[in-house]
């Protein structure tokens, strides 16, 4: 906690300059403070499966999977095909009286674009595509990463971006919008669904599987660590 | 739960954000970083409340705009149409599109609003104290945080429609100014979100006794 009347050489904006000093460890590993509600406790030991929550508000402080190793890079390899599919290929056609147009996932924000809403057309590319392809290529990389004997520093990036990368990846919102678009223009037009969108259901299914399979803990509890650096 | 509980921060300890390494920072910093991966440590997260009232008044505020504005207008020969969102909702009402269209008012409407709402509720009862228990104000931000995403829904819905309906010189759809107050809206409470730490909702909680209530 900061308040007004802290020092300044320890106010957060001017030490980050100076990179402070390493804090030091807890001896026990196992002791941790509860990411939402900061109490103190000890995590037990997890069979298979199993998953250990907090005490006082309740939030699930770690799971442990089955076949985490396997499934951490299963997973990804196959999220990433259908990624691919399901951006190269048409998502959407379209046919009225002899009119006919197509789309793909990439197409909505390129027509947004072009419609001179660029800010909307950037948000609608990242949650649609980049921040999917960065879920993605972090967790194949982690899932690769994990099953080496000692992991490298760099790895512990990507563990500590995925979740933003996660929180921004939007597809199963995409595929709701996409779905209520379809019943919208039904009324003019006929609508083809294109295979991007069987590859895009897909792929939402995938991902949550993806999200839930992925143990961070795993990571951490190999890595190199930052202080050994210096 | 136990009567003892005691907090990281009530130790002198910080728990890391990025991989949840409890560590003790240097003899009266408040500041320092995790020897595991590296990431700068503190506290609590630096200034949470204003930066989320911040978000929020901004969101409250491209929230007006956002209703009030057009999200599409329709082009076809007999001239062009202009719709918001809740006119988008009764468009979609039909006796076979009605569930699609509860959905969007749901996504675009309530949450929005329910979102400012609860963030609001949860800041407030921060800084004044709140008589509801931490364990209900906890699952509302679980709530606020889970459910957030969902009000990006229209935003897709009037993207992949304008994409598709190209059919000049018959029919052309065209995004309106609506849509970037609305995508706005949705960003900054998903900012809010984020800027706020829930640790601070148990922090009045510290001390020997737990309550229980």
């Amino acid at each position: 906690m900061v308040s007004a009347d802290t020092p300044d050489d320890v106010r957060p904006e001017l030490a980050r300059h100076g990179k402070p000093p390493f804090n030091q460890a807890v001896a026990d590993g196992a002791v941790v403070a509860c990411r939402e509600c900061d109490l103190i406790q000890r995590l037990p030991e997890l069979a298979d499966g199993a998953a250990a929550h907090c005490p006082r508000c309740d939030k699930e402080l770690r799971r442990r999977q089955v076949d985490a190793l396997d499934r951490m890079l299963a997973l990804p390899l196959a999220a990433a095909v259908l990624y691919v599919v399901a951006n190269t290929v048409p998502m959407l056609g379209l046919s009225a009286v002899g009119h006919r147009a197509s789309t793909t996932v990439l197409g909505g924000a390129r027509q947004l674009w072009n419609d001179g809403r660029e800010t909307v057309a950037l948000l609608v590319l990242l949650t649609t595509v980049v921040a999917p392809a960065l879920q993605i290529g972090f967790m194949l990389i982690i899932g690769l990463a994990v099953r080496r004997a000692r992991i490298p520093r760099w790895v512990g990036t990507l563990v500590r971006h995925h979740p933003r990368a996660a929180t921004w990846s939007m597809l199963e919102v995409m595929m709701l919008g996409v779905l209520v678009a379809l019943v919208k223009i039904a009324d003019y037009a006929t609508v083809i669904p294109g295979l991007a969108m069987y590859a895009l259901a897909a792929l939402v299914v995938l991902l949550a599987m993806m999200q839930r399979a992925f143990d961070p803990q795993l990571v951490w509890n190999r890595i190199e660590w930052a202080e050994a650096r210096t | 739960m136990n009567a003892r509980a005691t907090t990281a921060m009530a130790s002198g300890l910080q728990s890391c954000e990025g991989c949840g390494l409890l560590s003790r920072p240097a003899a009266g910093a408040d500041t320092g970083r995790c020897p595991r991966c590296g990431e700068a440590l503190e506290f609590r997260k630096t200034d949470s409340i204003q930066r989320t009232w911040a978000f929020l008044l901004a969101a409250a505020i491209c929230y007006v705009p956002a209703n009030l504005l057009p999200v599409l207008t329709t082009t076809t020969a007999k001239g062009s149409e202009s719709d918001t969102i809740l006119q988008g909702v009764v468009l979609l009402w039909s006796p076979t599109g009605w569930p699609l269209s509860l959905i969007v008012l749901f996504a675009s409407i309530m949450i929005p609003s329910a979102k400012i709402l609860a963030l609001g509720y949860l800041l407030v009862g921060v800084q004044r104290g709140a008589s509801v228990s931490g364990t209900q104000r906890a699952r509302l931000y679980r709530l606020v945080e889970f459910i957030g995403r969902w009000s990006m829904v229209d935003v897709f819905v009037d993207t992949f429609t304008a994409a598709l309906i190209q059919l000049q010189p018959l029919m052309s759809v065209q995004p309106a100014p609506g849509l970037f107050f609305f995508a706005a809206v949705v960003v900054l409470t998903m900012l809010a979100v984020e800027s706020f730490d829930p640790r601070l909702i148990w922090d009045p909680h510290e001390g020997p006794e737990v309550q229980h209530a």
